[in-house]
């Protein structure tokens, strides 16, 4: 009676049309010690499929969560590093320069003059001594005419 | 979402994901990067999770599809010969299997199997999924599957039943 039913299921079975309620039948039939010899061949098909469900996943996951940094408060920070630079950047330079008033500033003209004046006289030495090389110059120029011989000179030595 | 809220998600079916992938690429090792790779990028866009139906059976056909890849990609091409005499290191399931020796046939019969029918019987007898899932998961018709399962199943049986009697007589 219950081979009977067990060998309906399996043709079904070798048809695929068992519902999944009936092929449990057949794997709980097939998991006994023993099964009917002519169905023998069956038994390490289902086995398998027992075997096989045991097997698990045991590699670890390396689930990381990424920490997204917050790119909004670094640009703020580096605002506010930017602005305490140009205040204390501001500040430095306007102690340095501390601006004359005006009775220093027309001392600090005939100083700036007195200065301007020593320099230009003494560029002036500088250039009285630099027209000697005009003479250089007029010596140059009669060296070119030194070229004006090797022409001729040429000539004769391709003629031999 | 945190990190626990995705392992109960992913927990279910990551058995799953690993035995499809290893009954595709055969080697152990090869299915545990398979199923590390499907589960980090399920991780990676852990934020469309909520968007997808059916998390299971869309992470099946991810399954499907990458190790598919896989086989056809260069890397696995030169693997192949590596494949056939690749040592299993799970050895407690490996030695429970080849106890029993006819079970160990079973394996190999499958290994012989066309992807397809592999991947059917996979989905039906171990994971026992019903038609319509595998049909999702697969991108075929019901009848397909049961076309499919029936061919798949009569080929074991038809290698079972000689093997079976080779060693009687």
């Amino acid at each position: 009676m219950v081979l009977n039913n067990i060998e309906k299921l399996l043709e079904k079975y070798d048809n695929g049309e068992t519902s999944l309620n009936e092929e449990q039948q057949l794997k709980d039939y097939f998991s006994q010690e023993t099964v009917a010899p002519h169905l023998e061949m069956y038994k390490p098909m289902f086995d398998y499929f027992l075997a096989s469900q045991q097997e698990q996943f045991t590699k670890h996951l390396p689930l990381e969560t990424k920490k997204v940094y917050n790119y909004k408060w670094l640009s703020v920070a580096a605002v506010a590093v930017l602005m305490i630079g140009f205040y204390f950047n501001n500040s430095f330079t306007q102690n340095d320069l501390g601006t004359y008033n005006e009775d220093q500033a027309q001392l600090a003209y005939n100083e700036i003059a007195k200065s301007l004046e020593l320099v230009s006289r003494n560029f002036n030495r500088g250039t009285s001594q630099v027209s000697y090389l005009g003479a250089m110059d007029n010596a140059s120029t009669q060296v070119n005419y030194l070229e004006a011989m090797n022409n001729p000179m040429e000539r004769i030595f391709k003629n031999n | 979402m945190k990190q626990t809220e995705f392992l109960n998600i992913v927990m279910p079916f990551k058995d799953k994901v690993f035995r499809l992938a290893k009954r595709l690429l055969v080697s152990t090792e090869e299915a545990e990067d398979a199923t590390q790779e499907i589960l980090l990028k399920l991780w990676k866009n852990k934020t469309k999770i909520g968007e997808y139906k059916n998390i299971e059976a869309f992470s099946m056909t991810m399954t499907k599809n990458f190790c598919f890849d896989k086989l056809k990609s260069k890397q696995a091409q030169n693997l192949k010969i590596v494949h056939s005499n690749y040592e299993d290191k799970n050895v407690g399931l490996q030695k429970q299997l080849e106890l029993n020796d006819s079970i160990g046939w079973v394996g190999k019969i499958m290994e012989d199997l066309p992807q397809q029918q592999k991947m059917v019987i996979q989905l039906r007898d171990i994971e026992q999924y019903d038609f319509d899932e595998i049909a999702k998961m697969l991108d075929m018709t019901n009848t397909a599957v049961r076309v499919t399962l029936s061919r798949a199943r009569k080929t074991i049986r038809e290698k079972l039943t000689n093997t079976h009697n080779y060693g009687i007589k």
